[in-house]
C-alpha cells in the first residue's frame, strides 16, 4: 500500500513557491526540510574536518619540501603558466557552480543543469591538465617514490586531484539522476551539498597554488 | 517528485533478525550493534592483556616470544582504544543521546549505519593478520620506522588499513552527533538545558572532527610508505621519522579526551540520579568540558618530551598540560559537591561512579607529575606511564561504560541487570585493577621500561610483576561475573519499568521498550533535568507540543554494509599485493570501483523514507501506559 | 555495609603506606630512587616535590569522598527529596584558584629545571665527548676526541660532564640509565646533503663511581627488552688508564688463542673489530676488551670465566635465538649469522680463547661499586 502523505506534500509545495511572493527571509529551497538543514550542516562539518586533513598534508609537505636526495628541485620543476591556467579554470568552475545554485533557488531547472554541465567540463579540463602535469614531472624524474619531497608533493596535490575526480563523479551522478527530475526540496540539498564541496576543493587549490607552486618557485 | 510511503506495522515486521540488524538505520539498534561488537573486542583485548600479564609473571618467562608478545601488545592497545573504548561509548551515545534531546533519530541515520559497518569491517581487517601470519607489532602508536615492512613485515599495514576504515566511521559518527545535537533538539531544549552527557558527546564529537583527520593523513602516509614506495618516513629518501609522532599525537592526545569526556558525562548523569540532587555547578561543568577539549589540542608534545625537541617546546607544552588539571579538578569537586547533602543510593552504577572518582584522581595527579619534563625523562616509556594511562582509561572510560551499562541497561534492553552480581563484578574488578596497576608506578620508577616482553631476574621486578599479574586475573573474574550477569538478565531478568531509577532526564520519559519513533509526540522542555522538573510539579508525563500524527521514518538499507564491505576488500587487496602477489592490486582497485558503484546507487535511488500511520501510533501509546 | 566503608578507608591508608615504603625498594644499580648523577638527582627532586603536593591533593579528595559516601547514604526507607543546590560561586572559585596556584608554583620550577638540564656541553673542553649510536639490539659508544670505539659497556669518568650526541642506526631507540639520567631518544635520519637529522645532544654525569644498568626505553623490535648496557663510572685517573689501555692492541699468547685469531679473521672480522681504535663503520660491535665485558650480548651472564665461555658459545652458535629478529621483516637484518654448523667444537673453543684474551682493562681491578648509595 503506497500512498502519498498529504502533509509532506503540502509542506513542500508551500515553501517551494512562497519565497519570491512574500519577499521576507524565508529558507531557500535546499533548507526547507529538516533533512536539507541537516545536510547543509553536515557538509559544513565534513568540510571542517577535511580542512584539518589538508592542513596535515600541507604541514607534511612544508616539512619535507627540501628533502630531495634524488630528483629535480621544485624550482626546475614547476611551470607557473600551466598552473596559472589550471587555477583560472578551477576558480571559474567555482563561479559556474554558484550560478547553478542561484538558478536552483529560482527553480530554473534547465539553467541550473546548464551551469552544472559547464562546471563539470571545467573540472574535467582541470583534471586533464593535472594528469598532463604529473606525467611531465614523472618524465623529469620527480616521482611518487623518488624522494620524501616527491611523496609529500603527490600526497598533497594528488589528494586534491582525487577530490576533484570524486567531485566530477558526484556531479555526473547528480546530473544523471536528476536529468528528468525537477528541483524539489528532496533534490535541491543534493545539488547544494555538491556546490559547497566544490567551493572547498577550489579553495584548497588556492592554497596549493600559493604554498606549493609559488613558494616552490621562489624558495 | 517521489512519494513517501505510509506503511502499516504488519508490512514492516517481516524481516529476519539478522537482515533487520544488517540493514537497520535505527539508532537504538545500532547502539546494540556497537555494544555487542565492542563487548566482544573488550573480551578479546582483555584476553590479550591476560596473555601479557601471564608472560610477565616471572622473569625470563617463555610463555610468549618477543615477537608474539609485541603482537599481543599492539593488538591489545589498538583494540582497547579503537575497537572497545570508542565503540562502547558510541553504543551508549546512540542509545540515549537522541532520547535525551527529544529527537526521533540522529541527523543522518544512514551515515550512522555506515559508521558502524566501517568500524565492524575496520576491526575485521585489523584482525585478518592473524590468519595471514602478519600481525601488527609496532605498538598501538605505530612509530616509524619500526612500522615499515623492512622492520616489521606487513602486520602494521593491517593496522593502518583497519584504523583508516574504522577511523572514517568514527569521523562520520562525530559529524553525525554534532549535527544531531545542533539541529535536532526538541523545543525548549536549549544548549544550557542539555544533560551533561549530551554536552560531553557534543564536545567529544567536535574533538573527533578535528583530531581524526591528522591521524587519517598520517595513516595515508604510512600506507604509502608501506605499500606504494612512499618515502615520507624513510630516512634514505629524505624522510623524517619524527613527523609521524607529531601527526599521531596531534590526534592521540585529543583522542584521550574523546574517550574520557563522554565518561565524565555518564558519571554526571549517574551521580545526580543516585544522589537525588541536581548536578552541582552545571555551567562550570560545561565550561570545564570545553576547556579540557580546547587545551587538549595544545599538549601533544608531552608524549614526545624525550624526542629532543628542545627545552622551549618541552617547557611550553608542560605548562599547557598542567593547565588541564584545573578544569578536571573542578569536575571532581563538583561531583563530590553533588553528592554532598544528597540521599545516596549505592547502586552498582553508583559504585562505579564513586570508584571512578577514587581511581581517576590517582590517574589525574600522576598526569600532572608526568607533565613536568625533568620528571618525565624518568617516567617516559616506563611502567609508570602504563600505570597512569590505565588509571585514567580504565578508571575513567571503562568504569563509565560499566556504570552506563548498569544505568541504561533497562533503556537499551528493557531489563534490569542483577544488582548483587553487579556489586560482585565491581569489587573484583576494582580490587583487581588497583592490584594490577598501582604497583606498576613503582615498577616504572625502579627502572622497568614498558613494552618489554620479559625482564631479567635480580633487577627488583620479580615480586611486583607477580602481584600485578594476580591482580589482572582478579579483574578477569570481575568481567566473567559481568558476562554471567548479562546472560542471567536475559534469561531470568524481569522487564524493567520505563523509569526504574527515578530518573531526571528525558530518556526516562520514553516508554519501555522505546518505540522506534522514540517520542509519539515531541516533548516540551522547561529546564535542566526536564523529567525531574515535571515530576516535582506533580505531572506524570512530559508536556507535548503536537498532536498525534504520521511519523516520518528513514528506510532501512543494506548499502552501508555493502559500502564498508567493498572498502574492506579494497584495503585487503592493497595489502596483499605487497604481501603475496602483485595481482591483488586488481582486487584493491576492484574494491574501490565497487565502493563507488554502491555510492552511485545510494545517490541514484530515491530514498525518502516512510511514514508510520497515526492510528498505529495512537494504538501503541494507549497500550502500555508506563509505570 | 560497615565493612565496605572500613574497607575503603583501609585502601586509602594502604596506598599511602605502600607509596612510602615501595620507594625504598628496587635494584640500587637501577632504581631512580637512588640517583648518582646530576640529571637523576634533579628528576628525583621534582618527582618527590610533585608527588608530595599530589599526595596532599589526593588526601583532600579522598577524605571528602569518604565523608560524603558515609554521611549522606540514604536509608532504605528514606524517599525524601534533598535540597536541589545549583552550585556555589565561592566554592567553585576556591577549587579553581587553589589548583591554579599549585600549577603556577610547579610550572616555574619546571621551566627553570627544563632549561638548566638542557645545557649544551658539546663545546666545553672539560667535558668528555661521546657519540651514542643505537642499533638493533646493541649500543655503540664512540669517543671522537679520544679515538676509541667500544660497545655495550660505557666507561665514563666520575664527576665530569659527558656531552653526548645520540642517533639510531635503524629504528628509534632510547638511551636510559635510571641512576644517572632520564631518557633521550636516538633518532635515525639523514638530510639531503647526507648530514644527520634529528640527532640529539645532551649532557649527563655520574657523581660517584659504580656500575649502573642502562636500558633501551623505546620499542625497537622483538628483542627490545634485551637491549641492555652498563655504565661504568671510574675515578678520573682510572678513566685515563682505561683510555691508555684501550689503545694498546692486545697480543694474544695462548696456542689456541693464536689459532682462534685466524678463525676470527676468517669468520668475524668483516663485521667486528677487536681494536678499539678501529673507526670504520661496521655492522657488528667492536669487541675490544670483550674478555672483561660485564655481560655477553648485553644480558647473558659473564661473571666467571665459565659463565662467559658458556654465554659466548650460546651466542655465537645461535644469536637469533638469544636476540630474535623479526623473521617477517622484508629486509632481513639478522642480528648475527649463526655459527652452529659452521664451526667445529674445537674451532669454537679456539675462537673463544682468542676472544677471552681481549682484556685491555678489567673494571674489577679498580674500586668501583663501593660508592653506590
Amino acid at each position: 500500500m503506497t500512498t502519498t502523505h498529504p502533509n509532506a506534500m503540502s509542506d513542500i509545495e508551500a515553501h517551494g513557491h512562497e519565497r519570491s511572493a512574500e519577499g521576507e527571509v524565508q529558507p531557500t529551497i535546499e533548507l526547507v526540510t529538516q533533512e536539507g538543514k541537516n545536510k547543509q550542516l553536515g557538509v559544513w562539518l565534513f568540510i571542517a574536518a577535511e580542512s584539518v586533513l589538508f592542513a596535515s598534508f600541507f604541514a607534511v609537505y612544508l616539512a619535507l619540501r627540501h628533502s630531495i636526495p634524488n630528483g629535480p628541485q621544485p624550482k626546475d620543476l614547476f611551470e607557473l603558466p600551466l598552473v596559472f591556467v589550471m587555477t583560472a579554470i578551477l576558480l571559474t568552475s567555482s563561479f559556474t557552480s554558484v550560478m547553478a545554485v542561484m538558478n536552483m533557488r529560482q527553480l530554473k531547472s534547465s539553467a541550473m543543469k546548464g551551469w552544472l554541465v559547464l562546471t563539470w567540463l571545467l573540472g574535467f579540463s582541470f583534471l586533464l591538465l593535472e594528469i598532463y602535469e604529473f606525467n611531465h614531472y614523472v618524465h623529469m624524474g620527480h616521482t611518487f617514490t623518488s624522494s620524501a619531497f616527491g611523496t609529500a608533493f603527490y600526497s598533497l596535490v594528488g589528494f586534491h586531484g582525487a577530490h576533484v575526480a570524486f567531485g566530477l563523479l558526484w556531479l555526473m551522478t547528480l546530473l544523471l539522476r536528476n536529468a528528468r527530475r525537477e528541483i524539489t526540496p528532496y533534490t535541491a540539498p543534493k545539488v547544494y551539498s555538491f556546490s559547497l564541496y566544490w567551493h572547498f576543493v577550489d579553495l584548497v587549490w588556492v592554497f596549493i597554488f600559493t604554498i606549493v607552486y609559488l613558494m616552490g618557485k621562489v624558495g | 517528485m517521489a512519494t513517501v510511503a505510509v506503511r502499516a506495522e504488519s508490512e514492516r515486521k517481516k524481516k529476519s533478525m539478522l537482515w533487520d540488524y544488517l540493514t537497520t538505520v535505527d539508532h537504538k539498534k545500532i547502539a546494540h550493534l556497537y555494544f555487542w561488537t565492542g563487548l566482544f573486542y573488550f573480551l578479546l583485548g582483555g584476553l590479550e592483556a591476560l596473555l601479557m600479564r601471564t608472560q610477565l609473571a616471572f622473569p625470563l618467562n617463555t610463555f610468549l616470544t618477543g615477537k608474539s608478545y609485541n603482537e599481543v601488545l599492539t593488538m591489545h592497545g589498538t583494540t582497547m582504544i579503537f575497537l572497545v573504548a570508542m565503540p562502547l561509548l558510541f553504543a551508549l551515545m546512540n542509545a540515549v543521546v537522541p532520547l535525551m534531546i527529544g529527537a526521533r533519530d540522529l541527523a543522518f541515520p544512514y551515515v550512522n549505519a555506515l559508521s558502524y559497518w566501517l568500524y565492524f569491517f575496520g576491526a575485521l581487517v585489523m584482525h585478518i593478520g592473524f590468519l595471514t601470519g602478519n600481525v601488527p607489532q609496532g605498538g598501538w602508536t605505530g612509530y616509524m620506522p619500526l612500522s615499515l615492512p623492512e622492520y616489521s613485515g606487513f602486520g602494521m599495514s593491517y593496522y593502518a588499513m583497519g584504523l583508516q576504515l574504522s577511523g572514517l566511521g568514527t569521523l562520520l559518527t562525530g559529524i553525525n552527533f554534532v549535527a544531531t545535537i545542533v539541529n535536532m533538539r526538541a523545543p525548549g531544549m536549549t544548549y544550557m538545558r542539555m544533560p551533561l552527557f549530551v554536552w560531553t558527546t557534543l564536545i567529544a564529537s567536535i574533538l573527533i572532527m578535528f583530531a581524526f583527520p591528522p591521524l587519517t593523513a598520517g595513516l595515508f602516509l604510512m600506507i604509502y610508505d608501506q605499500l606504494f614506495g612512499g618515502q615520507v618516513f624513510n630516512v634514505a629518501g629524505g624522510g623524517n621519522v619524527i613527523l609521524w609522532q607529531h601527526l599521531f599525537w596531534i590526534f592521540g592526545h585529543p583522542e584521550v579526551y574523546i574517550v574520557v569526556l563522554p565518561a565524565f558525562g555518564i558519571f554526571s548523569e549517574v551521580i545526580p540520579v543516585f544522589s537525588r540532587k541536581r548536578l552541582f555547578g552545571y555551567p562550570a561543568m560545561v565550561v570545564a568540558t570545553a576547556l579540557i577539549a580546547f587545551f587538549g589540542f595544545m599538549v601533544w608534545v608531552h608524549h614526545m618530551f624525550t624526542v629532543g625537541l628542545g627545552p622551549l617546546a618541552n617547557g611550553i607544552f608542560a605548562v599547557m598540560t598542567t593547565i588541564i588539571a584545573v578544569p578536571t579538578g573542578i569536575k571532581i569537586f563538583n561531583w563530590i559537591a553533588t553528592m554532598w547533602g544528597g540521599k545516596l543510593r549505592m547502586t552498582t552504577a553508583m559504585h562505579w561512579s564513586v570508584g571512578f572518582i577514587f581511581t581517576f584522581v590517582m590517574g589525574g595527579v600522576t598526569g600532572v607529575m608526568m607533565a613536568l619534563p625533568p620528571a618525565d625523562y624518568q617516567y617516559h616509556d616506563t611502567y609508570f606511564i602504563v600505570a597512569h594511562f590505565h588509571y585514567t582509561l580504565i578508571g575513567g572510560t571503562v568504569f563509565s561504560i560499566f556504570a552506563g551499562a548498569y544505568y541504561w541497561w533497562p533503556k537499551m534492553f528493557g531489563r534490569l541487570l542483577n544488582e548483587t552480581l553487579g556489586k560482585i563484578h565491581f569489587w573484583f574488578f576494582f580490587i583487581g585493577f588497583h592490584m594490577t596497576f598501582f604497583i606498576q608506578h613503582f615498577l616504572g620508577l625502579w627502572g622497568m621500561q614498558r613494552r618489554v616482553y620479559t625482564y631479567l631476574p635480580g633487577q627488583g621486578f620479580d615480586l611486583a610483576n607477580l602481584v600485578s599479574t594476580i591482580g589482572a586475573y582478579l579483574m578477569a573474574i570481575g568481567v566473567i561475573v559481568f558476562a554471567i550477569n548479562i546472560v542471567y538478565t536475559f534469561v531470568k531478568g524481569k522487564p524493567a519499568p520505563a523509569d526504574p531509577w527515578d530518573g531526571r532526564t528525558l530518556e526516562w520519559a520514553t516508554k519501555a521498550p522505546v518505540p522506534e519513533y522514540n517520542f509519539a509526540r515531541l516533548p516540551l522542555i522547561r529546564g535542566i533535568d526536564a523529567l525531574w522538573l515535571e515530576k516535582m510539579a506533580g505531572h506524570k508525563e512530559m508536556p507535548v507540543i503536537e498532536d498525534y500524527h504520521d511519523i516520518h521514518m528513514p528506510n532501512s538499507t543494506v548499502l552501508p554494509f555493502l559500502m564498508s564491505l567493498t572498502l574492506a576488500i579494497a584495503a585487503l587487496g592493497f595489502i596483499w599485493k605487497e604481501e603475496f602477489n602483485h595481482a591483488f592490486l586488481y582486487m584493491g582497485i576492484g574494491g574501490i570501483v565497487l565502493t563507488l558503484l554502491v555510492m552511485f546507487f545510494r545517490s541514484v535511488i530515491d530514498d525518502e523514507g516512510y511514514h508510520i500511520p497515526k492510528a498505529e501510533i495512537e494504538r501503541e501509546e494507549m497500550k502500555g501506559v508506563s509505570v | 555495609m560497615k565493612k565496605k566503608r572500613l574497607g575503603r578507608g583501609v585502601i586509602v591508608l594502604l596506598f599511602t603506606f605502600l607509596a612510602l615504603t615501595l620507594s625504598a625498594c628496587g635494584d640500587p644499580r637501577l632504581t631512580t630512587f637512588s640517583p648518582n648523577g646530576t640529571n637523576a638527582e634533579e628528576s628525583l627532586y621534582l618527582i618527590k616535590l610533585s608527588a608530595y603536593i599530589m599526595f596532599a591533593v589526593m588526601a583532600v579528595v579522598f577524605v571528602l569522598l569518604l565523608y560524603v559516601i558515609i554521611r549522606f547514604r540514604a536509608k532504605s526507607d528514606d524517599t525524601s527529596i534533598p535540597k536541589q543546590v545549583e552550585g556555589s560561586t565561592l566554592l567553585e572559585f576556591i577549587w579553581t584558584a587553589i589548583p591554579v596556584i599549585i600549577i603556577i608554583f610547579l610550572a616555574v620550577i619546571t621551566i627553570n629545571m627544563t632549561f638548566s638540564m638542557a645545557q649544551d656541553h658539546s663545546e666545553d673542553p672539560d667535558a668528555v665527548k661521546l657519540e651514542v649510536i643505537a642499533h638493533q639490539y646493541w649500543w655503540e659508544f664512540r669517543y671522537p676526541e679520544l679515538g676509541i670505539v667500544t660497545a655495550q659497556d660505557l666507561y665514563i669518568p666520575k664527576g665530569k660532564k659527558i656531552a653526548a650526541t645520540l642517533r639510531g642506526d635503524d629504528v628509534i631507540h632510547s638511551f636510559w640509565v635510571p641512576n644517572l639520567t632520564g631518557k633521550i631518544d636516538t633518532n635515525p635520519g639523514y638530510n639531503r646533503d647526507g648530514t644527520l637529522q634529528n640527532v640529539n645532544r645532551f649532557t649527563f654525569d655520574s657523581k660517584t663511581t659504580g656500575i649502573f644498568l642502562g636500558k633501551c626505553a623505546e620499542l625497537c623490535g622483538p628483542s627490545h627488552p634485551l637491549m641492555e648496557f652498563k655504565v661504568i663510572a671510574l675515578e678520573p685517573a682510572d678513566f685515563e688508564a682505561w683510555v691508555a689501555k684501550m689503545k694498546e692492541p692486545v697480543q694474544v699468547k695462548g696456542q689456541t688463542a693464536v689459532q682462534g685469531e685466524k678463525i676470527f679473521q676468517q669468520n668475524c672480522a668483516a663485521c667486528h673489530a677487536v681494536d678499539a681504535s678501529d673507526q670504520a663503520k661496521r655492522p657488528g660491535p667492536n669487541l675490544a676488551n670483550i674478555g672483561n665485558r660485564l655481560t655477553i650480548a648485553g644480558y647473558l651472564p659473564a661473571e666467571t670465566e665459565a659463565d662467559m665461555r658458556e654465554s659466548l658459545v650460546k651466542w655465537i652458535e645461535e644469536p637469533n635465538r638469544y636476540k630474535p629478529q623479526n623473521e617477517q621483516a622484508t629486509v632481513k637484518t639478522v642480528v648475527m649469522p649463526p655459527f652452529k654448523d659452521k664451526l667445529s667444537k674445537e674451532e669454537m673453543n679456539e675462537l673463544i680463547d682468542f676472544l677471552l684474551e681481549q682484556k685491555q682493562y678489567d673494571p674489577a681491578n679498580f674500586k668501583i661499586g663501593t660508592e653506590v648509595k
